[in-house]
């Protein structure tokens, strides 16, 4: 006979959902050094390097996050590494942010304007001379509210890894509603914490927006 | 040197468009060259193609001894050489005055930050904005912005600058202050070669006018041409402009 | 250890690999359509002139955009069937998608509404066109030309979300592969031809809403440029 819902379950929620915002940064932090080789090579000057990237960002944006987890997963297996399912978790997602942040970095980079560079370049910098000291610090600026806003699509992907077994909130939620099945209540109480995390970031994804808006007029 | 800059012959298309058929100048060392001629002429693109904003598919450009057409050339070698102020200013927005200024010294020449800060006060006393050193460009009005852009180029001590219809962009009564600065600078015996709508300009500061058409070197000689034109391209031109 | 990948096994399981692909093809379909009625009602009840519409379709997009997918369809599916409510897995699987999908497309939509000229409008009023007219006119349909480039990506990244809907045994290809996978042992190179198979519908998706495009909006053809 099920029990109902208890404390213990909602430490449980907690500690998945700990886990979901660790998992997180680290699919962001390594995603992002990930995107940053990603967009470097998506405005090489080199074409063959310029179309690898760009087969790297149709390829993982054209497949869903549930097969990459699965291949990575399977792969790891076939590789023969016993790795903790975090480190496949890990893997999958790294791989899915570093497409999309460099997309999205490529996109902040190119909205610099073509002038800024060719000034920098009159003035004898080296071509990394002026990407880290005039175009980057102007594509930062452009960059953050979608950063900002791609961080939500992160902690929400990080529910899929659940499927290989690694206890985030999601996976959490799931073994608790097999043990006492309330699935409104639990899954109803996993999605306000997601929404905890998730809400905030989408606001201040608009609002650096509207920043950005009315620095520009 | 005896020549500064030098094209011979040079062509330019973008795409099935010529737009330099066969262009051929010189500009002596020290002086100063004023470049008028209609939008589409190709004024702007052969000064573009000075310092190789834009590659020619063919014939000769020399600047400092250097061959500007040849695949070996040291392009960052070429730019400390040449300084280029653009129609649209082009400081950098996230950059203070100083740090604007500074920036290519720092980076190119190696130069300390005590001594970059000199350097970028030294060169706005010569535009005279030493006061807005610590402003962001977009603080400032566009006359002083182009300066502070002219203050920047000089700071890389150019053996020629290059003016691409530098006050284009300017309300008429922020002209002035640029031009002063243009006209001191060519008294000063800087190389200059200037693309420009202003005939007063072209008259009291040129040594020399290079009028163009149609992709080429239409008619050329002293400051006198603005008022005597050969041509009667030239003609028309300077009706018009007037 | 080395592992040989073998493909030949796999041979056998093409209808159902096929099966699999047409069965996500249907529910991105059905979803892109329901989507986008719930996207347009959606857009137009954020900009309601009624308080309370505004604030429900408000939080309906609010909650929808800040929870993963993977938890509305648990709370849809199990939540429903803990009330006794049971429905066909086809049903479930795309009811969460539309449900997912049409906020989405609401802001999407929002935001091309809001990219109409308040001066076109006011020209339509003293023209004498009626309300309705003017939203359907005037309005809506330059907004969506507007947006289509963004809507229809917008769709394509639910056909590739709706490969979770496998976790609710749905079975389209995810669920076909794991199904298949588990029979075979072949779960590395089973998922691989799936990746690829995905990568395929997604091409297929552009190209399908590339040609609709040019079909719908002969005027963004015309100049063939974004408008």
């Amino acid at each position: 006979m099920p029990t109902g819902f208890n404390l213990n379950y909602l430490i449980y929620l907690f500690q998945g959902m700990g886990w979901t915002v660790l998992l997180s940064l680290l699919a962001f932090v390594f995603g992002g050094l990930g995107g940053f080789l990603v967009m470097l090579a998506r405005i090489s000057r080199i074409e063959a390097v310029r179309r690898i990237a760009n087969v790297y960002i149709q390829v993982v944006q054209g497949v869903p996050l549930l097969i990459i987890l699965f291949i990575v997963y399977f792969g790891l297996g076939i590789l023969g590494v016993s790795m903790p399912p975090l480190v496949a978790a890990g893997l999958a997602l790294m791989i899915y942010c570093s497409a999309f942040l460099g997309e999205i970095w490529r996109g902040s980079v190119e909205a610099v304007p073509r002038t800024q560079t060719e000034a920098a370049e009159c003035l004898a910098l080296t071509r990394w001379q002026v990407l880290r000291d005039v175009v980057l610090p102007q594509a930062i600026r452009i960059a953050t509210p979608p950063t900002v806003g791609f961080l939500v699509q992160v902690l929400k992907s990080t529910s899929l890894v659940s499927v290989i077994g690694f206890v985030e909130l999601t996976r959490a939620a799931q073994v608790i509603n097999n043990t006492i099945f309330q699935p409104f209540a639990i899954f109803g109480i996993a999605g306000v914490m997601y929404f905890a995390l998730c809400y905030p970031l989408s606001l201040w994804s608009r609002i650096l927006e509207r920043k950005l808006n009315v620095g520009r007029r | 040197m005896s020549v500064a800059v030098k094209l011979e012959d040079v062509h330019k298309s973008f795409g099935a468009v010529e737009v330099l058929k066969g262009v051929s100048f010189e500009v002596a060392p020290g002086e100063v060259v004023a470049i008028i001629g209609r939008s589409g002429s190709g004024k702007s693109t052969a000064l573009r193609c000075i310092n190789r904003l834009e590659k020619v598919q063919s014939g000769v450009i020399e600047v400092c001894e250097r061959q500007v057409n040849d695949a070996k050339l040291d392009l960052r070698a070429l730019r400390q050489d040449v300084g280029i102020v653009f129609q649209s200013y082009n400081l950098f927005p996230h950059l203070t005055i100083a740090e604007n200024i500074m920036l290519a010294p720092r980076r190119v020449k190696h130069i300390t930050r005590a001594a970059g800060r000199a350097l970028a006060l030294e060169k706005l006393a010569q535009v005279g904005l030493e006061e807005k050193i610590d402003a962001y460009p977009e603080q400032l009005s566009g006359g002083q912005q182009q300066r502070v852009a002219i203050a920047r180029s000089l700071a890389m001590s150019p053996r020629v600058m290059l003016f691409d219809e530098v006050t284009s962009a300017l309300d008429p009564h922020l002209t002035g202050e640029v031009l002063r600065v243009m006209e001191t600078l060519a008294k000063g015996g800087m190389t200059m070669i200037v693309v420009t709508h202003e005939m007063g300009f072209a008259r009291r500061a040129a040594d020399r006018v290079i009028y163009m058409h149609m992709g080429t070197v239409w008619e050329s000689g002293s400051a006198d041409i603005l008022t005597n034109p050969q041509t009667p391209e030239l003609q028309d031109f300077l009706a018009n402009e007037l | 250890m080395t592992y040989q990948l073998d493909f030949t096994s796999l041979g056998a399981y093409w209808p159902q690999f096929l099966a699999g692909a047409l069965t996500t093809l249907q529910f991105t379909l059905y979803a892109t359509a329901l989507g986008l009625v719930i996207g347009i009602v959606g857009a137009i009840a954020r900009g309601s002139h009624v308080g309370w519409l505004r604030l429900v379709a408000g939080i309906y997009v609010e909650v929808v955009r800040n929870t993963p997918f993977l938890i509305q369809i648990f709370f849809l599916f199990f939540g429903l069937a803990s009330l006794g409510l049971r429905m066909p897995i086809f049903v479930a699987a795309v009811l969460a998608m539309v449900i997912n999908v049409g906020a989405y497309s609401t802001e999407i939509v929002r935001a091309g509404i809001e990219s109409v000229h308040p001066s076109q409008i006011e020209a339509a009023e003293s023209l004498g066109l009626s309300r309705f007219q003017i939203y359907r006119d005037i309005i809506l349909k330059p907004a969506l030309e507007r947006v289509y480039p963004s809507l229809t990506s917008q769709f394509t990244l639910m056909m590739l979300m709706s490969s979770v809907t496998s976790q609710v045994s749905a079975e389209e290809l995810t669920g076909a592969a794991n199904n298949i996978q588990s029979v075979t042992f072949r779960s590395m190179e089973t998922y691989l031809i799936v990746g690829l198979l995905y990568l395929l519908l997604t091409l297929l998706l552009k190209a399908g809403f590339w040609g609709l495009g040019q079909v719908l909006f002969p005027r963004r053809r015309r100049l063939g440029t974004v408008l």
